[in-house]
């Protein structure tokens, strides 16, 4: 990992051909977080400069096939998994987190939304699990504000791999009501159980449908974003302290 | 050999245009040649019926850096160091035959003409025609058009903000698909399409170059047509994953400094990119077609050089520069090659090879003959003029009546339609669609806000062409105004049936009039546009449907408007108007009589002076803050605009004026140059002040409050009841 040498948290955005959100995700780094970015071209293959990386949305490689499948071949897919391996946080939104399934970095797979349309839209998710690096500056059951775009957004796993997610806390956000209710009527794209996000097992993976580079600025969407990006930066803050990292 | 009717009426050229073309070359063309004329000759490309009436618009101000028609799209100054450049084009006849590719094809198009000149294209529109949605076939055709314009631009990566879509049975079987893009550009980063200095080198980027679109300029997009579903082999097929690529390699080309210009192939494909760089430069070209990437084997020259693949682009090079660019789009996994080169002698020479197959000066190529036809005042007018709304209904439906105009798929939500479209990716969007009048982007890196807003109304303009093209441009105008902004320029899409129809053609002729006239009333410019002529099916022409986009700057992002009420409290006031009186007059035109009644009668007007006063007003009131909420009159009428902005803000209303006359003319009547704004107690007799001295009628309409929209006497119905009806009429009518 690389080491915090003058204050700011590197943030590596990957761009495939394809992607859309690098410039989002680049701006909602740099800009709203006050943190550092950079671009990371797919044919790269060290990412070792960043302490977090992040798979913006869009659709990579034209989503030809299944969304994600001809961008888990990429050489920076390579890194990204030796980048996870070692404990490096990992961010995937929106086509992101199709890839990180694709990839097997993450359990399950993103489905055709359930009534076969695109959606962009606002959505409310709750949080299932405050805690680092991800969702430390939320509380439990929180309710964050954050829209989605997606028309491949229907979280899919089988029931024992549901039940493990469940089990070890990895399921982070679920769609909700705004006042924090799971129904059926705040899902989306027919996700089971109102999945909007989990992370792996060792919990430094994240992969989310929703797009929180979008939520933070109250011009533009609000703020909520922020929340997850924070979490995120305090994270790399606490391990560059730690003292044996 | 004297050529066949058949290979004229393939290519839609008329017999004494083949004669002309003789004449021009002192010889017979050979088929290529022919190709060439018959594309760049075609209604399309070479504008020959509407050029002519196209000059009577303004095309230059103050902040106008490139004029229209010098360029693809003209480029105006917003200040900071940015222009932006915009344009709105066709795609109607691909998508009465294919509407998810026509649709998806008509939104690659247009940002390929906002790319070609530099420009980072920021913001997508569209404005969409069908039948009613009774029928399966327009069902279909809105289905698909959607899909498309989903489908190709949400992976694109740029936002679809907004956008306005009407039914009405003239558009059957000929729906109007079209789409408009925004783009911003840095000062200093315009690139022209020219190809002026001999020696430099035509490249050709994108897509393999197909049989896709041959003839469909000349073929589809320039006449009539009854048997559509034999026309779906000149209809392109999208790639929207490569338009992307192409995007952001295009941007890099064009910021690398190798590129004298730049110009996408649309309509009429290589041919039109090349020759009309060439010509805007008095230049010449020299082409080698096989050169040019296949998809697929044994294509003549012919094909090639009218093929309209899509997502392709033409640079040209500066001479020796040519192995940085291939490299610059190996990059990006895209091929770019050299097809040809610039030569100074002004002619076009296509070569297979060594062996020449073409060989055209380009002036007389590029220059299509243009018609003046006789135009003659529809018969229908006087009828339509002389008819008289039918009795008022008993108000005590009032309610009722409102709720199924609400309904009307006209006037519901079209959040069914927009929810499917990225509207929010380069989060930019301040004001989303359903929000306002217009999107609202803010321009990073400064202060300032961009709104943008495309309207039109048909029936209007059937019914009267000259106001109703002035209203056309007032609307779009208003529409941004409403947003806080100050109105910069326009682009328009003129959508009109058969111009060799006299009618017809008075219709475009008193049309692009009006528009003119009501531009030049708002000091304002038509920097790009665009044609679509012969929009017919079963010999029955559209109604003439101009359609204008508007694009407006706010100095203040913040200070954007949305049209939903702020508060409780709050005063409702109405702009244009004095008094809440109704007339027969109110109702021409009107959704009120056209959805309750299937009545299209009266005959519609502005007073244009009014209308700029109008919109100076509302724009300086919002400047200063003194606004809380601002939102046009417009289809519906004032009731219907009343309740589009309590629903938005979740706040009832109640009406203090009093009403008199026509009650249903007062409350749902389409009267033009009208705003409903909502102020601060305190602040609403200074708004009333400013609205009198500038000579503005105003009044107070009432007070925002409790949780039931209220006329006395008239309607009282509670906002969850009338979020029904408009939240869900356009799904309703589309699953009847």
């Amino acid at each position: 990992m690389a080491t915090i040498t003058d204050n700011k948290a590197r943030f590596g955005i990957l761009v495939f051909p394809g992607t859309w959100s690098d410039g989002d995700c680049h701006s909602a780094v740099r800009d709203a977080l006050g943190e550092d970015a950079a671009f990371v071209f797919h044919k790269e293959t060290d990412l070792s400069r960043f302490d977090c990386v992040v798979l913006p949305g869009g659709f990579s490689y034209g989503d030809y096939l299944r969304p994600g499948a001809i961008a888990r071949f990429s050489p920076v897919m390579q890194a990204v998994s030796r980048f996870a391996e070692q404990g490096g946080l990992v961010i995937g939104i929106c086509n992101g987190f199709q890839i990180l399934c694709e990839s097997g970095l993450l359990p399950g797979a993103l489905m055709r939304n359930n009534h076969l349309e695109f959606r962009c839209q606002q959505t409310y998710l709750r949080v299932e699990q405050a805690k680092a690096p991800f969702t430390s500056r939320a509380a439990a059951g929180q309710v964050l504000a954050i829209p989605i775009s997606h028309g491949d957004g229907n979280y899919y796993a089988d029931d024992a791999t549901l039940a493990r997610l469940e089990a070890n806390g990895q399921i982070l956000f679920r769609y909700a009501t705004a006042d924090g209710q799971v129904t059926p009527e705040a899902n989306p794209n027919g996700s089971r159980g109102n999945i909007a996000g989990i992370v792996n097992e060792r919990g430094n993976v994240l992969g989310m449908m929703p797009h929180p580079e979008r939520a933070v600025e109250a011009l533009v969407g609000g703020t909520d974003g922020l929340v997850i990006f924070r979490s995120i930066a305090d994270a790399i803050r606490s391990r560059a302290a730690a003292p044996h990292h | 050999m004297p050529v066949s009717q058949e290979t004229l009426d393939q290519i839609a050229l008329t017999r004494a245009e083949y004669d002309m073309i003789v004449e021009k070359l002192e010889r017979e063309p050979n088929t290529v040649e022919l190709g060439l004329f018959g594309a760049l000759w075609s209604e399309h490309c070479g504008y020959k019926h509407s050029r002519p009436l196209l000059r009577s618009f303004p095309t230059t101000g103050a902040s106008v850096q490139v004029a229209a028609g010098q360029e693809n799209a003209g480029v105006v100054d917003i200040g900071d160091g940015l222009s932006v450049v915009f344009k709105i084009e066709s795609h109607n006849h691909p998508s009465a035959v294919e509407p998810y590719q026509g649709a998806a094809t008509g939104v690659g198009g247009i940002i390929r003409d906002i790319l070609a000149m530099g420009a980072r294209p920021i913001a997508l529109l569209n404005s969409l025609r069908f039948g009613p949605l009774s029928e399966p076939r327009n069902k279909f055709l809105f289905q698909g058009v959607v899909s498309g314009i989903s489908g190709y631009g949400n992976c694109v990566g740029i936002p679809d903000v907004g956008g306005e879509i009407q039914f009405a049975p003239a558009y059957s079987g000929n729906p109007l698909v079209n789409a408009m893009c925004v783009g911003l550009l840095p000062q200093g980063a315009l690139v022209r399409s020219r190809a002026s200095t001999p020696g430099n080198t035509l490249m050709l980027v994108g897509s393999g170059t197909g049989r896709d679109g041959i003839h469909g300029a000349s073929g589809l997009a320039s006449r009539s047509f009854e048997e559509e579903r034999e026309m779906r082999p000149t209809v392109q097929v999208g790639d929207p994953f490569l338009e992307k690529v192409l995007i952001e390699a295009c941007l890099e080309a064009a910021r690398s400094g190798h590129l004298e210009g730049m110009q996408d192939l649309g309509a009429a494909g290589l041919t039109s990119a090349a020759m009309e760089s060439a010509q805007r430069s008095g230049s010449g070209v020299r082409i080698d077609v096989s050169r040019v990437p296949r998809r697929e084997p044994g294509m003549s020259p012919y094909e090639v050089m009218l093929s309209e693949s899509q997502e392709r682009m033409l640079l040209i090079v500066k001479q020796g520069h040519e192995e940085e660019i291939r490299e610059l789009f190996e990059k990006w996994d895209l091929r770019a090659v050299a097809i040809g080169t610039v030569t100074g002698d002004g002619v076009g020479r296509i070569l297979d090879g060594d062996e020449p197959v073409a060989e055209v000066r380009i002036d007389t190529l590029v220059e299509a003959p243009t018609y003046r036809p006789p135009a003659q005042r529809p018969s229908y007018l006087a009828r339509l003029h002389a008819a008289v709304p039918p009795t008022p209904p008993p108000d005590r439906i009032g309610g009722s009546l409102l709720k199924r105009l609400l309904a009307s798929p006209n006037i519901a939500s079209k959040r069914m339609v927009y929810r499917q479209y990225d509207h929010e990716v380069q989060t930019n969007t301040v004001v989303k669609p359903g929000q306002g009048d217009a999107a609202v982007l803010r321009l990073r890196g400064t202060k300032k806000g961009l709104a943008v807003a495309v309207d039109g109304n048909g029936r209007h303009v059937h019914l009267e062409p000259y106001a109703g093209g002035a209203m056309a441009v007032a609307e779009a105008c208003r529409n941004v105004v409403c947003a806080g902004a100050t109105p910069v320029a326009v682009t328009d899409c003129l959508n009109f049936g058969n111009p060799r129809k006299p009618e017809v053609y008075y219709q475009l002729q008193q049309a692009i009039e009006g528009m003119a006239a009501m531009c030049r009333a708002l000091g304002i410019p038509v920097v790009s546009g665009n044609v679509s002529l012969y929009n017919e099916s079963q010999g029955k022409a559209i109604y003439p449907t101009p359609i204008v986009g508007a694009v407006g700057v706010l100095q203040q992002a913040e200070q954007r408007l949305t049209a939903g009420f702020a508060a409780e409290g709050d005063v409702v006031l109405l702009l244009g108007a004095a008094a809440l009186r109704g007339e027969d007059a109110d109702l021409s035109g009107s959704e009120f009589l056209a959805h309750l009644h299937n009545q299209v009668i009266g005959r519609p007007s502005i007073d244009m002076e009014a209308e700029a006063r109008l919109q100076r007003l509302v724009t300086g009131l919002a400047q200063d803050g003194l606004l809380r909420s601002a939102h046009d009159c417009s289809d519906g009428g004032l009731a219907v605009a009343i309740v589009e902005c309590s629903m938005l803000g979740n706040v009832g209303f109640t009406a203090e004026a009093s009403l008199s006359g026509r009650w249903d003319a007062a409350l749902f009547g389409e009267r033009p140059s009208r705003v409903v704004v909502s102020a601060s107690p305190e602040r609403a007799a200074e708004v009333l002040r400013r609205a009198h001295d500038a000579g503005v009628p105003a009044l107070r309409l009432g007070v925002t409050g409790g949780a039931n929209v209220r006329f006395p006497g008239l309607i009282d119905e509670p906002i969850a009841s009338l979020v029904d009806a408009y939240d869900n009429g356009l799904e309703r009518a589309l699953n009847a």
